[in-house]
C-alpha cells in the first residue's frame, strides 16, 4: 500500500518517461492555396504572402505559401480533369507520365517531388492546406489520423486561441472513406476548411477567419520549437462515419434536396425523426438512424456530383500525449 | 397622373430556368414542371417552361462560350450563323424562334427568367426600364399579397441602352433573382420563395386577363445607373476584397467616405461618389470577370397609371 507521497510521485515518474512524446522540431513548412481554384481564401492568401510574406515568417522556419493547382486557380474552377485532392495515393503518385495523363495527376507528382517524396524522411515537416466548402462548417480543422499527437496538441492550442469561437476538428480517419489529400504528403498534414462562402467569392471575413487560424497554427510551431512542454490535453472531434447522398430517380435525377431545418446546421445534432430532405411534392424525409450523429459539408456544392448530400460524424474525445521538441 | 391604360390579354407565357446553368432554384423548378405542369396552369391560361441554356445546366456552369443572358441583342439575334459562333448564340436564336421574334407581334406576351446570385439581395425583381406597364403592375401586386418577404423592384437597364435578357424576347418580362445562394447549390428556403413568387405572378395575369382593374399607384424602385469595379494590380489580379462593412448589405444606403474594399495588407478603400447609392449585386461571383464588385443603384419613383385588359 503506497503512502501519501509515494502514489504521486509514482505518477510524476510515469508521466515524464513515458507520456510525453518527443517529437523533432519542425524546420520546412509549406502552406498550400488553390488545391480547388474556385475556393478563393486560399488563393489569395497564399498569392498575397509571396508577395509579402512577413506575416507568416517565424524565426527558425521555412515557411512557404504555394499555388497548387494554378491552372484550375486561373479558369476559376475546382479542377481541369479531376480532383487534385485525391489523387496522392502511391498508384497516381507513381504512375508513368504519358501524354494523356490527367493534369492534376501530373501536378500531383510534381508537388510530390517538390515537397514530399510522401512517406520519406525529406518530405516537408507540415502542410495546411487551405480550402473554403459552401457548407456553414464555420472554421474546421481537418484530422487525417488519431495517433499524430503534434496535430492534436497544435489543434488543442488553435481551439484555445480562438475561444470563445468554435473551431470544430473533423477526423477523416476511415478505412475506406479517407481520401489521399496534396497534404498527406506532409509527415504533419492539416486542412483548413473555412465557409460558408460561395465558390468564385472571395468574403473578406472568411479570409479574415483562415488568416487567424494559420497565425495561430504558425505561433504554435513557433513555440514548440523553443522547447514549450504541452501537457496531455483531450480534444472532441468529429470523427466520420458514413456519406449520405441525396435520394434519387431510376435517370439519378435528384429528387429531394436538404430540408430547411438541416440547411445550415453542420454540428449540430441530428437524432431519429429529425428532418433531412424535402421532396419535390413538399414531403419531409427524416432521419432514421437509432443514435445521434453529427452532419457536416450539408450542401456543399462540389459534392452533388460525388454524390454527397452531407457526411454523418460522431463525437469522440481524443486525447493527445505530451509534447515536447526533441532538440530541446 | 395618367388614364387608365389598356392592354391585350396575355395569352403566351413562358417561364425560363438554368439561363445560366450553375443557378440551381430555377432549374430544379423548370424541371419539376416539365414533369408536372399543373401548378402553371390557371383558368385564363398557361405557361410553358423551358431550359434555357441545357449544355451549361449539364455541365453546371454560368455559360459554355458566351453569357446567354447578354446574347439576345438585335445585334446577336439577327447575325448570320457561322461555323465556330458561341453556343449561346445559337441557343439565342432558338429562344427568339419558339418564344419571339423580338419585337414582333408574333413574341410570347410575357416571359419569366429565375435567377439566382451570391449576392444578399433577398428575393428582388427585375425589370427593364423600358417595359413598365404591365411588369410595374405584377411587381405591385406581388408586394401586396405575396407575404414571404421583402420584394425590391431593381430596373436593370440604362434609359437608352437595349434589353439584352432573355425576357426581352417576348412583349414584356420579369425576372426573378434570388440569393444569396452559392453557384452549383439549391436551398430548399429559396426555391419555395421562388415558387411562390411564379404562383403570385400567374395569380396577376390570370387576374388581369379576367377583366380587373388595377388601380394607379406610386412605387419606389432602384434605378441602375453603372457599376464599380474591384482595385486590381497592373496583371489584373485583385489586390482587395469587399469590405466587411459592405458585404451583404445590397439595397442599404452607400453614402461617401463609406469604406467599400479592404486591402490584404488591412488598408480601407472609400467609396468616392458624390452622392448617396443603393449598391446590388454585392459580391456577387460571376462578376469577377465582368469587372463588378457592384452595381449602383439610385432609388426612384415611378407614377403608374392604372391598367385593366382590352
Amino acid at each position: 500500500m503506497l503512502n501519501e507521497f509515494q502514489q504521486p510521485l509514482k505518477l510524476l515518474n510515469r508521466m515524464t518517461s513515458c507520456s510525453v512524446v518527443l517529437e523533432a522540431p519542425v524546420q520546412r513548412v509549406a502552406i498550400f492555396g488553390g488545391t480547388h481554384g474556385n475556393e478563393l481564401s486560399g488563393v489569395f492568401l497564399v498569392k498575397h504572402w509571396q508577395k509579402n510574406g512577413a506575416e507568416i515568417q517565424r524565426s527558425g522556419l521555412q515557411v512557404t505559401p504555394f499555388i497548387t493547382n494554378p491552372r484550375a486557380v486561373k479558369k476559376c474552377t475546382r479542377y481541369i480533369d479531376c480532383d487534385l485532392n485525391r489523387v496522392f495515393d502511391p498508384d497516381n503518385l507513381g504512375r508513368k507520365v504519358m501524354e494523356d495523363i490527367p493534369y492534376e495527376v501530373r501536378k500531383a507528382q510534381e508537388i510530390n517531388n517538390l515537397f514530399g517524396p510522401k512517406g520519406s524522411d525529406v518530405a516537408y515537416d507540415l502542410i495546411f492546406d487551405l480550402h473554403n466548402t459552401t457548407s456553414n462548417m464555420g472554421g474546421t480543422l481537418i484530422l487525417e489520423n488519431s495517433g499524430n499527437d503534434f496535430i492534436m496538441q497544435m489543434f488543442h492550442y488553435i481551439k484555445n486561441a480562438l475561444a470563445p469561437e468554435s473551431c470544430p476538428v473533423f477526423l477523416i480517419e476511415h478505412p475506406n472513406l479517407k481520401y489521399a489529400t496534396t497534404r498527406s504528403i506532409a509527415k504533419h498534414p492539416v486542412g483548413v476548411e473555412v465557409g460558408p462562402q460561395p465558390q468564385g467569392v472571395l468574403r473578406a471575413d472568411i479570409l479574415d477567419k483562415m488568416r487567424k487560424i494559420i497565425k495561430h497554427g504558425l505561433d504554435f510551431v513557433r513555440i514548440f520549437n523553443e522547447g514549450e512542454e504541452f501537457p496531455p490535453c483531450t480534444i472532441e472531434v468529429y470523427r466520420i462515419i458514413e456519406k449520405v447522398d441525396y435520394p434519387r430517380n431510376k435517370n439519378d435525377d435528384i429528387i429531394a434536396i436538404i430540408h430547411p431545418c438541416l440547411q445550415d446546421q453542420d454540428w449540430q445534432p441530428l437524432n431519429k425523426g429529425d428532418p433531412v430532405f424535402l421532396t419535390c411534392d413538399g414531403e419531409t424525409i427524416a432521419y432514421e438512424g437509432d443514435s445521434t450523429v453529427y452532419p457536416t459539408f450539408v450542401n456543399e456544392a462540389a459534392y452533388y456530383e460525388k454524390k454527397q448530400a452531407f457526411v454523418k460524424t460522431v463525437k469522440v474525445k481524443l486525447t493527445a500525449k505530451g509534447l515536447r521538441s526533441s532538440s530541446s | 397622373m395618367a388614364a387608365l391604360q389598356r392592354l391585350q390579354p396575355v395569352s403566351h407565357v413562358a417561364v425560363s430556368g438554368g439561363t445560366h446553368g450553375n443557378e440551381m432554384s430555377g432549374i430544379y423548378l423548370v424541371k419539376h414542371w416539365l414533369r408536372e405542369p399543373s401548378a402553371l396552369q390557371r383558368d385564363s391560361f398557361s405557361a410553358t417552361p423551358f431550359l434555357a441554356n441545357p449544355l451549361a445546366i449539364e455541365r453546371c456552369v454560368r455559360y459554355v462560350g458566351r453569357d446567354l443572358n447578354r446574347t439576345f441583342t438585335k445585334q446577336f439575334l439577327n447575325s448570320k450563323a457561322t461555323q465556330d459562333e458561341p453556343y449561346e448564340v445559337q441557343r439565342a436564336r432558338k429562344i427568339n424562334q419558339l418564344y419571339g421574334p423580338k419585337g414582333s407581334a408574333q413574341a410570347f406576351d410575357f416571359l419569366f427568367e429565375l435567377h439566382n446570385t451570391t449576392a444578399n439581395v433577398g428575393a428582388c425583381l427585375i425589370a427593364s426600364v423600358q417595359d413598365n406597364l404591365l411588369p410595374m403592375h405584377m411587381c405591385h401586386f406581388i408586394q401586396t399579397h405575396c407575404t414571404l418577404g421583402h420584394y425590391p423592384i431593381l430596373l436593370y437597364n440604362l434609359p437608352d441602352q437595349e434589353a439584352y435578357s432573355i425576357s426581352s424576347v417576348a412583349k414584356h418580362g420579369l425576372a426573378f433573382e434570388l440569393g444569396p445562394q452559392p453557384q452549383g447549390v439549391l436551398r430548399a428556403d429559396l426555391l419555395t420563395q421562388m415558387g411562390a413568387l411564379v404562383a403570385c405572378a400567374l395569380d396577376f395575369i390570370d387576374l388581369f386577363n379576367k377583366g380587373t382593374t388595377f388601380p394607379a399607384f406610386e412605387t419606389e424602385a432602384y434605378r441602375f445607373i453603372g457599376s464599380v469595379d474591384y482595385p486590381r494590380h497592373p496583371d489584373g489580379e485583385l489586390c482587395a476584397s469587399v469590405h466587411s462593412k459592405l458585404q451583404d448589405k445590397d439595397f442599404l444606403p452607400l453614402r461617401p467616405g463609406d469604406p467599400i474594399f479592404q486591402t490584404f495588407s488591412g488598408e480601407e478603400i472609400l467609396y468616392q461618389g458624390h452622392a448617396t447609392i443603393y449598391p446590388v449585386f454585392i459580391n456577387e461571383a460571376a462578376y469577377y470577370e465582368k469587372k463588378i464588385a457592384f452595381n449602383k443603384t439610385e432609388k426612384c419613383s415611378l407614377s403608374i397609371p392604372a391598367l385593366q385588359r382590352e
